[in-house]
């Protein structure tokens, strides 16, 4: 099992309101992705949950039983830590027996356990070694040994691939989805890179300053934000806002076009003047300066021709713009 | 520092002082060895020669300095113990959020910048002393006899004292050590439901084993010399009880004025430290390794 529900989950630090108030729901087996920028309160979202942090109010209840009050040892999670907060003195074996030991399950039957856990996670070959001879992808991998041998509720991942080489994170990252489908655990998972976000989600939950902007599989939020802030979060590159007399015409305050719903076409009712073209074989990103409107983020084919100082036509696909009202939420 | 040419370089630039220390080291050294084969008494210096090892053997077939070696070793072993474990229990409560932190740390740092005969002084009279002391009033209050501390138990009194002297540096030590270990580690072993003795046990103890080496083999070093509490204090009595191996050779050099016998216990002194260095070594040396 492990389904989470908070409740008005607040949390201060003293006079500064971290959470002014969640409520959120994970299901069995749901992998949701926490994401929003640095400092929003992600992390301490995810302390409180594991029980690290205490609440300031609220209520968490953890398949069906208030564990607003309980340790953080008694509420069946397990969490991957950003260092991985591995025990360096002990070795792998060891470090992934540690919670099996603490549970004073027998020898033998942790044994059995550690090595069906050092399989699924290719660490067989380093169960006699010590932390620090580890490559930061297999301590990684430790991390999450000894979070699975436990087999908890949920597991609890904080940025784990922000130490990570941009290749491995992308490893690992599938590693971690594989697992997902392998355990069908819960899993809740944070991190400040939507990209992570989108591609590993069953569930995103979008943060911004302590409050929850919006809550949907990866695809509803592309689709469909809510917001200004979601619009803006979700999707690489960044969707263009344009304010101003351009977003009037359309009855709005501000509106959005995605870099990818941008047309260049002889025919277009936009005319601008191409500041930077990056060629990247598959795809082409263009900066157009279009006078009257600002500077737009085109997102085209591989195949176009186009360079610094070209004047191109241009304009938004019919039906993929987003219009949003004067308080930023979507119309 | 990689090339030939540099550790040449690097080695030259360092002799002199390396050369300065051999000598500084060595003469005394030699000095000693000399004397102690010779005889040499202050007070009747027109008798000299070569003695042979017979100012050896006359330590080694002295009851006192048995007595003294295992005096000395009470007290390093005793010292060692009460400081470390002390010292990380006090560590475990200071490291604690409360209020008046700072403060409450200069306090248990504050005996360390004590001097050694002041220290003793302060135990011997303020203390420890059978009519003013602080103890004997609080024995009187319940109604016992005031404990003659310094004349029935002067090597746990010698040791209580230098433990109190101590103190503060393991204290310190293993303080910071516990600062650096991060909380991630505890709050990682609270998830894998380590309660509060296990997770010292499994965490916090493997991480000081490196500060509490560091703590012994300094601590040990000074031991083996203490000099000064004893003498402010017990004088090494009643008899020899209190008597160490370095107030063995103070009394053979200043009170019997025999130099001789004097570098002997010097030399066997030094041949001791170096058997307790090659012990600890042993034990606990491997712990400096990264
Ligand atoms: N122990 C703490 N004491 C005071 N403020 C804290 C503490 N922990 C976090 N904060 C504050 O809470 C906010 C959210 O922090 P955090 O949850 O770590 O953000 P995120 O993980 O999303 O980057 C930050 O502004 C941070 O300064
Ligand atoms: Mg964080």
């Amino acid at each position: 099992m492990g389904k989470i529900t908070l409740t008005q989950v607040r949390k201060s630090f003293g006079e500064t309101h971290v959470i002014p108030g969640i409520d959120l729901n994970i299901e069995h087996g749901e992998f949701v992705v926490f994401v929003g920028p640095s400092g929003c309160g992600k992390s301490t979202l995810l302390r409180l949950i594991a029980g690290l942090e205490d609440i300031s109010g609220g209520k968490i209840e953890i398949d069906g039983t208030d564990a607003t009050d309980l340790p953080p040892g008694k509420r069946g999670l397990a969490m991957v830590f950003q260092s991985y907060a591995l025990y360096p003195h002990m070795s792998v074996k060891k470090n992934i027996a540690f919670p099996l030991k603490m549970a004073g399950m027998d020898e033998a039957a942790i044994e059995a356990k550690v090595q069906s856990a050092a399989k699924i996670l290719n660490l067989a070959n380093y169960l006699e070694r010590k932390p620090g001879q580890l490559s930061g992808g297999q301590r990684q991998r430790v991390a999450i040994g000894r979070a699975i041998v436990r087999e908890p509720a949920a597991f609890l991942f904080d940025e784990p691939l922000s130490n990570l080489d941009a290749a491995l994170r992308v490893t690992m990252r599938q590693e971690i989805s594989e697992l997902h489908q392998k355990l069908a655990t819960t899993m809740i998972y944070v991190t400040h890179d939507q990209v992570e976000a989108m591609t590993m989600a069953d569930k995103i939950v979008v943060l911004n300053a302590g409050r929850i902007e919006q809550v949907g599989a990866p695809l509803e939020l592309y689709n469909h934000p809510q917001n200004l802030f979601v619009a803006g979060f979700i999707g690489s590159p960044k969707m263009n806002l344009i304010t101003g007399a351009e977003a009037q015409k359309h009855g709005c305050t501000t509106l959005g076009v995605r870099p990818e719903y941008i047309e260049v076409s002889a025919d277009g009712p936009w005319q601008g003047t191409i500041g930077l073209a990056e060629h990247l074989g598959s795809d082409t990103f263009l900066k157009v300066d279009v006078p009257g409107i600002g500077m737009l983020t085109v997102r085209g084919s591989g195949e176009m021709h186009l360079h610094h100082g070209n004047q191109i036509r241009l304009g938004p696909q019919a039906g993929k713009i987003y219009r949003f009202g004067p308080d930023g939420k979507a119309l | 520092m990689s090339t030939q040419s540099n550790r040449a370089a690097a080695r030259l630039m360092v002799a002199p002082s390396v050369i300065l220390l051999f000598i500084w080291m060595i003469v005394p050294l030699a000095m000693t060895l000399y004397f102690s084969f010779r005889l040499y008494r202050l007070l009747s210096p027109e008798r000299s020669g070569w003695v042979g090892l017979a100012n050896y053997t006359w330590f080694l077939k002295s009851p006192e300095f048995w007595q003294a070696i295992g005096n000395t070793l009470a007290l390093v072993g005793g010292v060692l113990v009460i400081t470390v474990v002390l010292g990380i229990l006090i560590a475990l409560l200071i490291d604690q959020p409360v209020k008046g932190q700072g403060v409450l740390r200069i306090l248990v740092i504050a005996p360390f910048f004590v001097m050694p005969p002041v220290a003793a002084s302060i135990w011997k009279n303020l203390f420890m002393h059978p009519q003013n002391g602080l103890f004997a009033a609080v024995s009187r209050a319940f109604g016992a006899d005031p404990i003659l501390y310094l004349e029935n138990h002067p090597m746990l009194s010698v040791i209580g004292i230098v433990s109190w002297e101590w103190l503060p540096f393991a204290t310190l030590i293993l303080l910071t050590a516990m600062q650096s270990l991060s909380s991630e580690q505890l709050e990682a072993a609270e998830m894998d439901g380590a309660k509060p003795i296990s997770r010292f046990r499994y965490i916090v103890l493997p991480h000081l084993t490196r500060s509490i080496t560091v703590v012994i083999l300094i601590e040990t070093i000074f031991l083996l010399g203490i000099f000064g509490e004893i003498f402010t204090t017990t004088q090494g009595g009643p008899g020899s009880a209190s008597t160490t191996l370095p107030y063995m050779i103070f009394k053979q050099a200043i009170a019997a004025k025999d130099i001789g016998r004097a570098a002997a216990g010097g030399i066997i002194a030094v041949i001791l430290a170096n058997i307790v260095a090659i012990f600890l070594m042993r034990g606990i040396g491997r712990n400096l390794d990264a």
